[in-house]
């Protein structure tokens, strides 16, 4: 490993970078996660002799811009040396980039655990198999752990950052092995399968097998029962692979840090993903409050100064008037200002409230400024990065 | 624009984050206030409505915000045990136990049945006008177009049975838009506003569902205009600076460099809020609410959400 002369926020952050494995960013929609992800494997590829992928779920057009590729697909590929050299960069390390397509990954996971291709082509064939696979037990949710715990086992990377689903329900992914796991050893996959395997119907299945036939009608559950006679004979190494995606996940070669902005709801989010992850004893190892207002706008004295702008606004019009601009042009000028820095303001001190309670929780929080800039190329992701994790 | 209330049924959706609920709990106090009997449900129970009204734990069976205005939960068990009840004479004693079990996986399996449950309870509700307008805080950008198409997806899934034909009355209501439609609600983000120009067009092509209005959310005032921007980079000219400094108390560096931030983040915002007037089609409705410095919660942010939209609809 090359000693990196950058110096980190902290010790616990370059270890954090260099000595994981897996680092999961989660948190709610819409705070910048993926971009995240993404600056966090770049600023490692950029530092650290070791390669690294980001596995992101968001088709995020732009990401694939910024990093010089047409688009980013299932498959992994390389961030070419190309790009980095015209972005003047040379990275230590080497990039890869994969995004999660469901589908296509499901179809991946079929195909590894069927038994024979005849009951691959049943499943694929199948008319309900899409839909299934798109709606049932956060199939989103498992899969992208799925294939997480896949990319890991091949050790084709030292280290993997996963950008995870923007869940409402912030626990799914965590609990995805399980669910999936309990649900093909449940009665109610027997139920489904039963009638239809040996026309034998149980007292305890009766009613729910009456209760469907009218709602759904007879052909519609016998699509259903096909199709999961064929699914149950992956069991064992459904089940077993749930356990071990679930030890991953635990491992203390895993690392999770959770993104949020410092607006109400997406902290109150962020904040309950924190809880949990903790109540898990799940390696929560940074709290990324990203586009935070600038310190200064939480400034008392600049309160004062904004106030004092406003209240001289006619006085100070009157020594700044010129043959450009007129008195009344710059009063009105300067009580703009002055408002909008105290309505920022407001703003910024509700942020600061909200902070406490991060910092309370977690000893180790990483704030991003405010970036007015999208992030669109190489550069502005890795000064992303450097706001992230290096000191300044 | 007043139109928008007198629909039966209005479903709000947007990405996680733009202010979805703020959008809909604001609509149907609204609405309550012009004296409609309304009904807010939410979809996904997470406790938002009960945040925005102050009120305890709204219930699937809801629970009175005042005298005009009700608010409920989504609850896919209790929405079949009630559509088995009324619509297929199935009686149901307490709770359906293990055959509710099997139906919470089959509704997450099978395509279309948990939408099915959850948009046939509301049609259920326009179809015996127990209200006159329902808010739906419904599912993010994600999952509506299949909510809404689940009436024609279980069409053609389900072959037989008394289902299907439920489906038919459904399709009705959903299409006419005279009774329901959709709010797309966005912020002048890069994400959102793709998502909301994607979402229009899925709901067009996918669904029968007629597209009310696109409300644009947290939309920053322009600060300046073009001579007063002029006047004020002259503010950062050294002999102005000068003057400022000697006549108020402290540094006005840092009052300027907000008002910066303010006009660079507000020209941000105007790139893609243009992108989204670009893309989006001519006719459709788009209401803009302020961004709001003060940060209300609760109630009170619900009224100040009703008055920013009775502001901009009337």
């Amino acid at each position: 490993m090359a000693k990196s002369k950058i110096k980190y926020k902290s010790k616990l952050l370059e270890d954090l970078l260099v000595t994981k494995e897996v680092i999961i960013a989660c948190g709610p929609g819409g705070v910048g996660k993926t971009t995240s992800a993404a600056a966090t494997a770049l600023t490692i590829a950029l530092n650290f002799d070791k390669s690294v992928l980001v596995l992101t779920i968001d088709p995020a057009k732009r990401l694939a811009n910024a990093l010089g590729l047409d688009g980013i697909g299932n498959k992994e590929i390389e961030v070419t040396q190309e790009v980095f050299k015209a972005a003047n960069m040379n990275p230590k390390g080497r990039l890869f980039v994969a995004m999660l397509d469901t589908k296509e990954s499901w179809d991946t996971l079929i195909k590894r655990h069927a038994k024979d291709e005849a009951t691959v082509e049943q499943i694929l064939a199948n008319p309900l198999y899409k839909n299934i696979t798109s709606k049932f037990v956060q199939s989103h949710e498992y899969i992208a752990m799925e294939r997480l715990y896949d990319l890991h086992s091949s050790k084709d990377y030292d280290i993997i950052v996963v950008d995870t689903p923007p869940t409402r329900n912030a626990l799914d992914f965590l609990d995805a092995p399980d669910k999936m796991a309990d649900f093909f050893s449940s009665r109610l996959l027997k139920w489904l399968i039963a009638p239809y395997k040996s026309r034998i119907i149980s007292i305890a299945s009766k009613p729910f097998y009456q209760i469907a036939d009218r709602v759904l009608g007879n052909q519609f559950l016998q699509d259903i029962a096909e199709f999961f006679i064929a699914f149950q004979s992956m069991y064992d190494g459904f089940v077993l692979r749930a356990e071990s995606v679930k030890k991953l996940l635990a491992d203390s070669r895993t690392s999770f840090f959770v993104v949020s902005t410092l607006e109400q709801v997406p902290a109150l989010e962020a904040r309950f993903f924190v809880d949990e992850l903790l109540k898990r004893s799940l390696n929560l190892d940074a709290v990324v409050l990203n586009k935070v207002l600038p310190e200064h706008f939480r400034s008392k004295n600049e309160a004062e100064t904004a106030k004092s702008i406003k209240e001289n606004s006619e006085k100070l019009a009157q020594l700044l008037e010129n043959e450009k601009y007129s008195k009344s042009l710059f009063e009105k000028v300067l009580t703009e200002i002055a408002t909008s820095f105290l309505n920022f303001q407001k703003v910024a001190l509700q942020e600061a409230s909200l902070e406490n309670e991060f910092t309370d929780m977690v000893s180790l929080a990483t704030k991003v400024p405010f970036y007015s800039k999208s992030i669109n190329d190489l550069e502005s992701l890795e000064e992303l990065g450097k706001l992230l994790w290096v000191k300044s | 624009m007043d139109s928008i209330l007198d629909t039966k049924l209005l479903f709000v959706t947007g990405k996680g984050g733009v202010g979805k609920t703020s959008v809909a709990t604001g609509l149907a106090f609204l609405a309550s206030g012009a004296g409609k009997k309304t009904l807010i449900c939410e979809v996904d129970p997470k406790g938002d409505l009960a945040r925005s009204f102050e009120c305890a734990a709204t219930p699937y069976g809801g629970i009175e915000i005042n005298n005009k205005l009700r608010a409920m939960s989504m609850d896919t068990e209790s929405s079949l045990r009630e559509y088995l009840r009324l619509q297929l004479k199935v009686p149901v004693i307490g709770r359906i136990g293990p055959v509710a079990k099997a139906f919470e996986f089959v509704s997450t399996a099978a395509p279309g049945v948990r939408e099915i449950l959850t948009v046939g309870k509301l049609l259920y509700e326009v179809r015996n006008n127990t209200y006159d307008l329902i808010v739906v805080d419904a599912s993010p950008t994600g999952h509506i177009v299949s909510q809404l198409a689940a009436p024609q997806a279980l069409r053609e899934l389900v072959k037989l049975g008394p289902v299907k034909s439920q489906t038919e009355w459904m399709i009705d209501i959903l299409g006419d838009p005279n009774k329901t439609g959709v709010i797309v609600v966005t912020t002048t983000e890069e994400m959102p506003v793709n998502e909301t120009i994607e979402l229009t067009k899925k709901i067009k092509q996918n669904t029968n569902v007629n597209l009310s209005a696109v409300v644009i959310n947290q939309v920053l005032p322009e600060l300046f205009s073009d001579d007063e921007e002029a006047a004020f980079l002259s503010l950062f000219e050294k002999d102005n600076q000068e003057v400022l400094s000697q006549n108020i108390s402290g540094s006005p560096n840092a009052v300027l460099e907000a008002a910066q931030l303010a006009v660079t983040l507000r020209r941000l915002r105007s790139e893609y809020l243009e992108k989204l007037r670009d893309n989006l089609d001519k006719n459709i409705p788009q209401i803009y609410l302020p961004y709001m410095f003060n940060k209300l919660t609760g109630l009170k942010s619900v009224k100040a959400t009703a008055q920013a939209l009775f502001d901009e609809i009337n």
